[in-house]
């Protein structure tokens, strides 16, 4: 026990003389965390839009409130003809024109509908669908309130995940993939890269030749970084409640335990990278590229696994990742306690088991 | 009984055999040098000594524990350092010494008595504190032969462990060596390095997986009728 005191000290030691990497270890996750949530989001906030309300009547200025109220549009210029509309594209801030014709609210109410025009940039065709679908559901609230069955020709679209994501925040969607995705990648990286380096500076050698046995050097090497990997994982929780105002309904205590699972998991990942490399930079280069493209692409991170063909969804499988997506958006989001997340918790847990038993096991060999 | 002994030892990577039934034993005390070209198999046959690589075929026996089966306690009685270093560059000279210390399950206080000794001997206290990647090449190397004896070792085995460094420094670090040996630690050593051969009590030269001549460098020069180990090894080297 005494020899792994000493060897985890040691193990400290590089970590915090070693600037760099532990700018890596926690810059990374930082700069990542918000690059990939603000950057990888398609939610659209205070879009500048101009409004050309022809009606101006109690209804219509209502309809103009609401669409100020949230957070999504600001009203840039209120428009006084349709001339101006031209002209407030042209400028390039206006993204999108509500044009509300006369009599609004006396047609809504006599003629039973009302219209409303959409003049969207299409010049970024992707904003422009989202901007046009959040006004079409603020419009669909306003003519709910107004308690009409009367037909207004704009309707909400409504979709399954609604339920969780009332607002359709895609931050809700993309924070938990970022966080696993970050999680992993650090943990597995550190560990690879630390063990790799001892091989490659060949001081791996004399920690072979010294009286202590395998398991010890790995365990030894590892834990200090178990420590460093769940700190990590904190600043990552931290940032998506803080920053993307992701909820967390569940039970802390067990979304903590499971991001330690998740952490053991990586790190045995990365164990099992160095037993198989013998350079920094390979290591580097195999946890980054080997971890990075099949988690962002079969995780369901980005592309949801339930519409990839049967051959990539049993694959998917295979990666951690996928699993703890499922655990951290069911505990942060819906509330689900470990009575609906035990299979997933169960399989990372043969994950870590299998990765750690395999990696002793190659390092033994290496050994004799 | 002697240190190391061993019997048709042999090493092979798939068809290759890197070590061909070497026998040969060492005494006790014994400054050993383990001379051969690069490949000629030093390496191969050293690591199995320590039990870092496991023997295809043959007998050895280190410190009376057999490699086989008793790795874990050769391992104890052995110390090592290896051409590339075996210390630790990020981390202060003092750091390095506990640690090895350390792992090899030295308790505190004896490690602390020992570092001092250590540092005195080297004349490095004023370095304690400095990190070793600050320290000049010879004098890692010297420190590094000191920690690879802090357990006190029967035996120590050194892989090219001079390389790159100039003759004075390398005189110095073979005064370390004698004085090891002059208390009765066994020093089994490889070198390319003609001129420290003659400084080993007596030599084995490999050629080919092959020991190929063994005795004390007078005998060799005298066998081989040569002035110097240089032209020892040549005419070996030759004469395959």
């Amino acid at each position: 026990m005494r020899q792994f005191f000493v060897f985890a000290r040691k193990e400290f030691y590089h970590i915090f003389r070693d600037k760099r990497t532990l700018l890596i270890l926690f810059g990374m996750p930082v700069v990542q965390i918000v690059l990939f949530g603000f950057a990888i989001t398609n939610e659209i906030k205070n879009a500048e839009i101009a409004v050309l309300d022809q009606s101006r009547d109690y209804y219509s200025n209502r309809l103009v409130q609401q669409l100020q109220a949230g957070s999504y549009f600001k009203i840039d210029q209120e428009l006084q003809s349709h001339q101006a509309i031209e002209a407030a594209f042209k400028e390039g801030r206006i993204k999108m024109v509500v044009v509300i014709p006369p009599k609004f609210g006396e047609s809504f109410f006599h003629l039973h509908k009302a219209q409303v025009q959409l003049l969207a940039d299409a010049g970024d065709p992707n904003t422009a669908t989202t901007l046009i679908n959040y006004a079409r559901a603020i419009i669909g609230n306003y003519q709910q309130q107004l308690n009409g069955p009367q037909a207004m020709p704009l309707t909400i679209n409504t979709t399954v995940r609604m339920q969780y994501n009332p607002a359709l925040k895609s931050v809700f969607l993309f924070v938990p993939g970022v966080m696993t995705l970050i999680l992993l990648l650090v943990s597995a990286m550190m560990t690879s890269i630390t063990i790799a380096r001892e091989k490659e500076l060949g001081t791996m050698e004399i920690l072979l030749v010294s009286p202590l046995p395998p398991a010890m050097i790995v365990t030894g090497k590892v834990v200090p970084y178990i420590a460093l990997a769940f700190i990590n994982a904190l600043v990552i929780l931290g940032m998506g409640v803080w920053l993307f105002g992701m909820p967390i309904k569940g039970n802390i205590v067990l979304l903590l335990l499971e991001c330690a699972l998740f952490v053991l998991t990586s790190l045995g990942l990365g164990i099992l990278i160095s037993t198989v490399t013998d350079k920094q930079q390979t290591a580097m280069m195999a946890s980054m590229m080997g971890l990075l493209m099949p988690t962002v692409l079969l995780s369901g991170f980005i592309f949801p696994v339930e519409s990839m063909p049967l051959p990539l969804q049993l694959l998917s499988n295979v990666m951690p990742a996928k699993w703890f997506i499922i655990i951290l958006k069911d505990i942060m989001l819906k509330g689900s306690g470990l009575r609906d997340i035990w299979p997933q918790s169960l399989v990372l847990c043969g994950m870590t088991l299998l990765f750690v038993t395999i990696s002793i096991r190659k390092f033994k060999i290496r050994l004799s | 009984m002697h240190p190391i002994v061993t019997k048709e030892l042999t090493k092979k990577f798939g068809a290759f055999i890197a070590t061909n039934a070497i026998t040969f034993e060492v005494k006790e005390g014994e400054i050993f040098g383990f001379l051969g070209a690069n490949g000629a198999g030093k390496t191969t046959a050293m690591r199995m000594l320590c039990g870092l690589l496991r023997p295809s075929s043959g007998e050895a026996k280190v410190a009376g524990f057999d490699v086989y089966t008793q790795a874990d306690k050769v391992k104890q009685n052995i110390g090592y350092m290896s051409q590339r270093f075996s210390l630790y560059e990020d981390l202060k000279v003092k750091e390095n010494i506990r640690f090895y210390g350390g792992i090899y399950g030295l308790s505190n206080n004896v490690i602390k008595e020992k570092t001092k000794q250590l540092l005195q001997k080297l004349q490095m206290e004023a370095e304690a504190e400095q990190l070793v990647s600050a320290l000049p090449l010879g004098w890692k190397q010297k420190l590094a032969f000191s920690v690879a004896i802090l357990h006190d070792p029967s035996i120590v085995f050194l892989d090219e462990p001079t390389g790159g460094v100039d003759p004075v420094t390398r005189r110095q670090f073979w005064d370390l060596i004698y004085e090891a040996a002059g208390r009765g630690v066994t020093v089994f050593v490889t070198t390319h390095y003609m001129d420290e051969a003659e400084y080993c009590d007596r030599i084995s030269i490999m050629v080919d997986g092959r020991i190929q001549a063994l005795d004390t460098p007078r005998q060799l020069k005298a066998q081989f009728q040569a002035d110097s180990m240089d032209d020892v090894f040549l005419k070996l080297a030759r004469g395959k």
